[in-house]
């Protein structure tokens, strides 16, 4: 087991930052951490990096108890903290080079494993260049270098593509994946179709508070019972009108006219219930023109937003 | 071990890095200059009994404590706090006190490369009066001591200053406040000299100006070693605290 969390509490003065919060992160898993501005996400990883202690409960990464053992903690950790800061004044390699000797590398261990990240973090090309003049992409990778450095066995990054334009997005998305390979990493995002593409588990905060913890696919499965399928179909109006009333697995529907003869029918099913097959079957026995038959998935978005309702957390548990 | 010479010579490295390092030594060239060359007209008026180095300290020794001692250490803690590099450089493994006294060490060592000037002014002066006994090394020593011990005492509180905000400005202010006060305190007890009460006494303990008067004349006194040295222990360790607050806040 790398990280044991187990009803660890935050308080600032007058407010509750992280409450009875638990989880556990296996050796080798991507975990993402998602939910609101202020859910509790940078306090939690904050706390598993040593920052700053619980005010109660304990935090243990690979067996060590974050606070009593705090120094052999973070030989084991690379943090990445909130907006990725760095030395502006510095020089990419010198400040790897630093930080490395920081986290106790010897001298030829360091210079090898700097070489190491540099390549790997495809900052070659930067190598010699001032932290400050950098675009947003490189600090970025510069902020995983530093992070990986020691070869840590836990990499905790704190929302790490935040503020980057698509480009730099996908290479660091990249980059975490194959870390996946060989760490353990935990981070924390914004961007959910990210966690759904890096992560093979998901934590959804709200409060400080977990409220739902799984891998994306049982997410869907859990959240996804009322499947949404859309149909465009050439057929006169009444008689789809009357099938969809008719039909028993058909919770919902809705009707829109597009191009040409076709109606596009946005249908929700009853629970339980996949609708391709009976409107194929319907067409067909009709003689209809079918040209779209598709399922509208539920995007880890969609599971977010109805997890973070206020209303929908009793659906949940 | 390790990670203390690291991080000493990288905070060493970083007034280089920026304009701040070369322009306090500017800064203190011009009044080190300034000085000299009021010495050098004063000596060449009149012969004098008093050492050298205790008239030479007495033109600009203050100026460039008071002003340069904030401007060394404000950066120290409030530009990591600042830019939150102070979370990368507290998640590493190193100890609270480690960076606290690396920080200092790195400042003391600034200051002290700042008086270097100085002792190119006094070889100076030596090449040119041979034969007088005007700079003898044990004076020069014993002053360039009391530099050091006075210097550690400003940087320590300095280093305590910069470690309460996260604005440099703020740190400089209540720095320069802090040496202020510790200057001004001997001059107090000056004025209530007549009355020789408790308050009196412990306050000429701190006439920071006497005891570096004493440090010119060659005169170490062990007396002021150990306020200065236990002055600045004080400081440091409420540095420590103050570093170590977040756990508590």
């Amino acid at each position: 087991m790398m990280i044991e969390v187990s009803n660890l509490n935050k308080r600032y003065a007058g407010k509750t930052a992280v409450s009875d919060l638990s989880f556990e992160v296996e050796q080798g898993e991507v975990v993402g951490l998602i939910g609101h501005n202020g859910a509790g996400k940078s306090t939690t990883m904050r706390i598993l990096s040593c920052f700053m202690p619980a005010t109660s409960g304990t935090a243990r990464v690979a067996g060590l108890d974050v606070f009593t053992q705090a120094d052999q903690v973070r030989r084991r950790i690379g943090y990445m903290p909130e907006n990725n800061p760095l030395h502006p004044d510095m020089r990419v390699r010198e400040y790897l080079k630093f930080r490395a000797r920081l986290k106790g590398l010897s001298h030829s261990r360091s210079r090898e494993r700097v070489d190491a990240v540099i390549a790997q973090c495809g900052l070659a090309d930067v190598s010699k260049r001032i932290i400050g003049q950098l675009s947003k992409g490189y600090r970025q990778r510069v902020g995983l270098a530093d992070a990986l450095v020691h070869e840590p066995e836990l990499i905790i990054l704190d929302e790490p593509t935040i503020g980057l334009d698509p480009n730099q997005i996908r290479s660091v998305r990249q980059l975490i994946k194959e870390l996946g390979r060989r760490h353990t990493v935990l981070l924390s995002s914004h961007n959910l179709p990210e966690v759904e593409m890096t992560c093979n588990r998901v934590l959804i905060m709200r409060e400080g508070r977990i409220l739902a913890a799984d891998t994306p696919e049982n997410l869907h499965k859990a959240l996804g019972r009322s499947g949404h399928v859309v149909a465009e179909i050439a057929a006169p109006l009444e008689e789809l009108k009357n099938c969809w009333e008719q039909m028993a697995e058909v919770a919902d529907y809705n009707i829109a006219p597009t191009e040409g003869e076709y109606y596009r029918c946005s249908l929700t099913a009853a629970p339980g219930q996949d609708l391709r097959p009976r409107i194929f079957a319907l067409v067909v026995e009709r003689g209809w023109q079918l040209r779209e038959l598709s399922r509208v998935r539920l995007t880890l978005e969609d599971v977010y937003i109805r997890l973070t309702r206020p209303e929908s957390e009793e659906e949940v548990i | 071990m390790q990670a203390y010479l690291t991080l000493t010579r990288r905070e060493l490295g970083s007034f280089f890095y920026s304009w701040i390092g070369y322009v306090v030594i500017a800064g203190a060239v011009f009044l080190m200059g300034l000085s000299f060359v009021i010495l050098l007209g004063r000596l060449a008026g009149q012969p004098t009994m008093i050492p050298i180095t205790e008239m030479f300290l007495s033109l600009c020794f203050w100026l460039i404590l008071l002003f340069s001692a904030p401007i060394i250490t404000m950066r120290l803690f409030a530009l990591e706090k600042f830019s939150g590099t102070f979370e990368t450089l507290m998640t590493a493994p190193v100890s609270d006190a480690g960076v606290v006294l690396a920080k200092f060490t790195a400042a003391l060592i600034f200051y002290m490369l700042m008086w270097l000037p100085l002792l190119g002014c006094l070889f100076i002066l030596r090449y040119f009066t041979r034969g007088t006994n005007l700079t003898e090394p044990g004076t020069l020593a014993s002053t360039f001591l009391g530099i050091f011990l006075v210097g550690s005492l400003y940087m320590a509180a300095g280093c305590f200053a910069s470690a309460l905000t996260r604005s440099q400005i703020v740190a400089a202010m209540i720095s320069f406040a802090l040496g202020l006060a510790l200057f001004l305190a001997g001059y107090l007890g000056d004025q209530l000299a007549p009355d020789k009460t408790w308050q009196v006494e412990a306050l000429s303990r701190i006439a920071i100006l006497e005891q570096m008067k004493d440090f010119a004349k060659g005169v170490v006194d062990t007396r002021h070693v150990v306020f200065y040295l236990t002055s600045t222990i004080f400081f440091l360790f409420l540095t420590c605290r103050v570093v170590g607050s977040r756990r508590w806040k």
